[in-house]
């Protein structure tokens, strides 16, 4: 199986900050791989790079067989699309739904846009209701699923998503990554998933990787991670804070 | 969860909330935050529990009289200690807080002066409050800033906040608003800004000084399954409400749907579950 | 109409869940203008200028005189009184009818002004601002340069390179007012273009200029309009100082920073003669400065909820 993203001895430097310290990693096409760890980890930046919104300082990123250059061309974006943290900076505060989801159509010069926005919105769950509505009238996981129907437009074949449920309450997380499973096996899409919390990468995710201060810490299964065979300190103090708090005393 | 050795809980309470109500007034009519909160408070950790819009904060602020001016606040009774809050003067309100009631934000970048050092900040808080030296206040903040497990104390109490982590500069806030000796504490999410790891460390020790002192806590969070594990009770608040009130410990025993949805829905290592149960809810919640 | 169709159309106005691009958008505009019309002061400026637009439109018709033939004989410097309500001038010429036909110059000053300096402002401040480096370096200098001199001065200079006359003056004033404007774009543009909106917006392939023409553009324009609003009144001024100096608006055109220049041989005697237009340029100045403070209260894209 061919690998939908290969990247090998990434480094991504801020002016003279090391946020990516030569990581590897490889996803398989139609997997979903999840990328764990605390803030200044790098996991966001490593999405990021794969994006273009970060400055790769040396490594490469190869997408679907193709190596990327320092610029992405417009052909990339129909094949990576991104869903952000944050619900309510992710939405341009003046526009409606529609004109957001016409935004991506436009560039890439479809025809068919008005039947494409009725279909990104049902498949959200949001329907035509909410079609014509500005972002300050939508709640957060109504932003959230507007952001991944612009994403979805495009049809691309790989989704990153940056902590796309962080922001949300518990209940509203639960609808969207219902939300999100259902899309990915609909159109066998591969998901690479970044979050701080282990219980939500386990429940996405068949394969993932612990970062720690730029560097990877340890690539395991989800099913390894249920059974608590992890062999690094680190991951083995992550699994137990997701735990909640126990009192020593 | 765990029994960890029971408090020396005194059945006086320390505060006590009967039918608080919290309205705003805005463009399109008046909007009810709190609608009729009651509980009172030992000397326990009580946990407030609820999603964005729930008025758990709201309830917190109003305890502690820092809601917006335009809101109203109305009670049958707000009482600490049976002063009642809400008959007290503005400046009795305010040597009551940090003095005797103190309260942690979520976001120590916020609540602390930027440009103060952290232990000036600490020695000013204690002065407000007490008669004490310049060099007995400072030997207080650095013993203060120790019980917050601070490895090198001398060294942080010179630092300005943005030159601290997120760990650390929440841990300043709780020596900060410890360091007067208060009888009750409201925690507003005191640790959702922190990395999970870090969460542990701060919360182990905010247990440990409130339980040592004999203190209060309110403990307002999002996060149920936090909340069960480190409080004693826990308050379950839905659309200005509160929908449920229970021991943490009998948590797996919940009655309100709400509850139970709120604790199923997040997803946890171990239970596959696909697709998560999600909360379906039902008007009369609300009602 | 009714009070339930007025009542049924405000519903529709405000309604969260618009069914037609129209709809939403004229929904917007209603709630802008409802924050707009609460302000009781910002109404009267409105009302100011809309009383300006009408006057300017009808001068022919309200005007009771010609504005630039008198009567040299019989009506020199009369004061004001019922044949001449804001008296006469040192040519026998009805000051009221030269005020009503004196607003179409002002208008023109200010309308040619608006449309020339702030597209202006707009693109250099938004396309320095996304683009930074050195793009942002070069545009920025140039626009210190023109902020290091004094408006007035530096129009005056343009206007004695160019040649006196009310189209050069409008030029003068155009070139030395799009600085600060393009200081608020780029501010503006600084504060969202690391946002995850532009991000996104990015990240579906948009060229830089799309970018900076349909995302960024949008999102300056309200804070611009109020700027430009509340600089009327300066450019009012300036124009009417130019007209002061000789450089602007030429006689017998009615302008009347012109006019109070011919009137001030009189102004102790004959006082209305500089005080009649003086005064239009206050009221006008000061329907410009309420609207805009209103507009700022209508248009603050930080007050987007309702």
């Amino acid at each position: 199986m061919t690998a939908a993203i290969a990247i090998d001895g990434l480094e991504v430097i801020f002016d003279r900050f090391r946020a990516l310290k030569g990581v590897s990693l490889e996803v398989r096409s139609g997997e979903s791989f999840g990328l764990v760890g605390e803030s200044g980890s790098g996991k966001s930046t490593l999405l990021r790079a794969i994006a273009g919104l970060a400055p790769v300082a040396s490594g490469s990123i190869t997408v679907n067989g193709k190596k990327l250059g320092p610029r992405r061309d417009k052909a990339f974006y129909r094949e990576v699309q991104m869903v952000f943290q944050d619900p309510y900076g992710s939405l341009h505060p003046r526009q409606t739904v529609d004109r957001l989801l016409q935004e991506p159509l436009a560039i890439h010069g479809f025809a068919d846009g008005e039947k494409r926005i009725q279909r990104a919105l049902d498949e959200v769950g949001l329907g035509s209701g909410f079609r014509f509505r500005y972002s300050h009238q939508l709640s957060g996981g109504q932003r959230q699923r507007v952001a991944i129907a612009r994403a979805l437009i495009l049809e691309p074949s790989i989704l990153l998503l940056d902590e796309p449920t962080s922001a949300l309450d518990a209940s509203v997380q639960a609808e969207v990554l219902n939300l999100l499973e259902e899309v990915r096996r609909r159109r066998k899409l591969t998901f690479l998933m970044v979050s701080h919390d282990l219980a939500i990468v386990t429940h996405m995710c068949e394969r993932l990787m612990v970062m720690q201060g730029g560097e990877a810490v340890e690539n395991l299964t989800a099913a390894q991670l249920v059974a608590h065979r992890v062999t690094e300190d680190y991951t083995r103090n992550l699994l137990r804070a997701s735990e909640g708090f126990v009192r020593t005393a | 969860m765990s029994g960890g050795p029971n408090q020396q809980r005194s059945m006086s309470a320390l505060l006590d909330v009967d039918d608080l109500r919290v309205t705003f007034p805005t463009r399109s009519g008046l909007i009810e935050a709190v609608r009729g909160v009651s509980f009172s408070l030992g000397r326990e950790r009580l946990g407030i529990v609820g999603e964005s819009g729930s008025g758990k904060s709201q309830t917190g602020r109003a305890i502690m009289g820092l809601t917006p001016p335009q809101a109203r606040i109305s009670a049958n009774k707000l009482a600490f200690d049976g002063i009642d809050l809400l008959a007290v003067s503005p400046r009795e309100r305010r040597a009551l807080r940090g003095k005797r009631i103190a309260m942690i934000l979520q976001d120590p970048k916020y609540s602390l002066d930027p440009v103060m050092s952290i232990g000036r900040q600490i020695v000013e808080t204690l002065r407000t409050h007490e008669k004490v030296g310049k060099a007995e206040a400072r030997d207080r903040a650095l013993a203060m800033l120790e019980a917050v497990q601070i490895r090198d104390p001398a060294r942080v109490f010179d630092l300005h906040p943005h030159e601290v982590s997120g760990g650390m500069g929440q841990r300043a806030m709780i020596a900060m608003m410890l360091i007067a000796g208060p009888e009750m504490m409201i925690a507003d999410e005191p640790t959702s800004a922190l990395d999970v790891t870090v969460q542990l460390d701060v919360l182990g020790i905010l247990d440990r000084l409130v339980s040592e002192r004999g203190m209060g806590l309110i403990f307002i969070s999002h996060d149920l399954r936090l909340v069960s594990s480190f409080c004693d009770r826990v308050i379950v608040m839905y659309a200005g409400k509160v929908v449920e009130q229970l021991k943490a410990s009998e948590l797996g025993r919940a009655q309100h749907p709400y509850t139970r949805g709120l604790l199923n829905c997040m997803p946890r290592i171990g239970f596959e579950r696909h697709p998560l149960p999600v909360l379906d809810r039902k008007p009369e919640w609300a009602a | 109409m009714s009070a339930e169709t007025i009542q049924s159309r405000r519903d529709w106005l405000l309604s969260e869940r618009p069914a037609s691009r129209m709809q939403a958008r004229l929904g917007r505009a209603y709630v802008a203008w409802r924050r707009f019309s609460a302000n009781r002061l910002a109404f009267l400026g409105l009302l100011i200028i809309i009383a300006l637009l009408v006057v300017a439109a009808l001068a022919g018709v309200l005007a009771p005189y010609s504005p630039t033939f008198g009567d040299l004989k019989g009506s020199r410097l009369l004061a004001p009184g019922a044949e001449h309500w804001f008296g006469t001038d040192d040519l026998g010429r009805d000051i009221l009818s030269r005020i009503l036909y004196g607003s179409r110059w002002t208008l023109y000053v200010v309308i040619l002004v608006a449309i020339i300096a702030a597209p202006i402002g707009l693109l250099v401040g938004t396309v320095a601002g996304y683009a930074g480096g050195w793009t942002d370096a070069i545009l920025m200098r140039i626009t210190d340069i023109f902020l290091a001199f004094p408006k007035l001065i530096l129009a005056l200079a343009f206007v004695a390179a160019l040649g006196p006359g009310i189209e050069n003056a409008v030029l003068a004033i155009a070139i030395t007012s799009w600085p600060p404007y393009a200081r608020i774009a780029r501010a503006e543009t600084l504060t969202v273009r690391n946002s995850d909106y532009i991000k996104a917006v990015q990240l579906m392939g948009a060229s830089p200029f799309r970018i900076v023409l349909r995302h960024i553009m949008p999102l300056c324009i309200s804070s611009l309009i109020i700027r430009v609003t509340l600089d009327m009144a300066g450019i009012i001024l300036t124009a009417a100082g130019l007209g002061f100096l000789g450089l602007g608006a030429q006689p017998p055109l009615p302008e009347w920073g012109t006019m109070i220049a011919s009137g001030r041989r009189f102004v102790l005697d004959q006082w209305w003669v500089a005080g009649a237009p003086g005064f239009a340029i206050l009221i006008v100045s000061l329907g410009f400065n309420l609207l805009g403070d209103g507009l700022r209260d209508a248009l603050d894209p930080r007050s987007g909820d309702q």
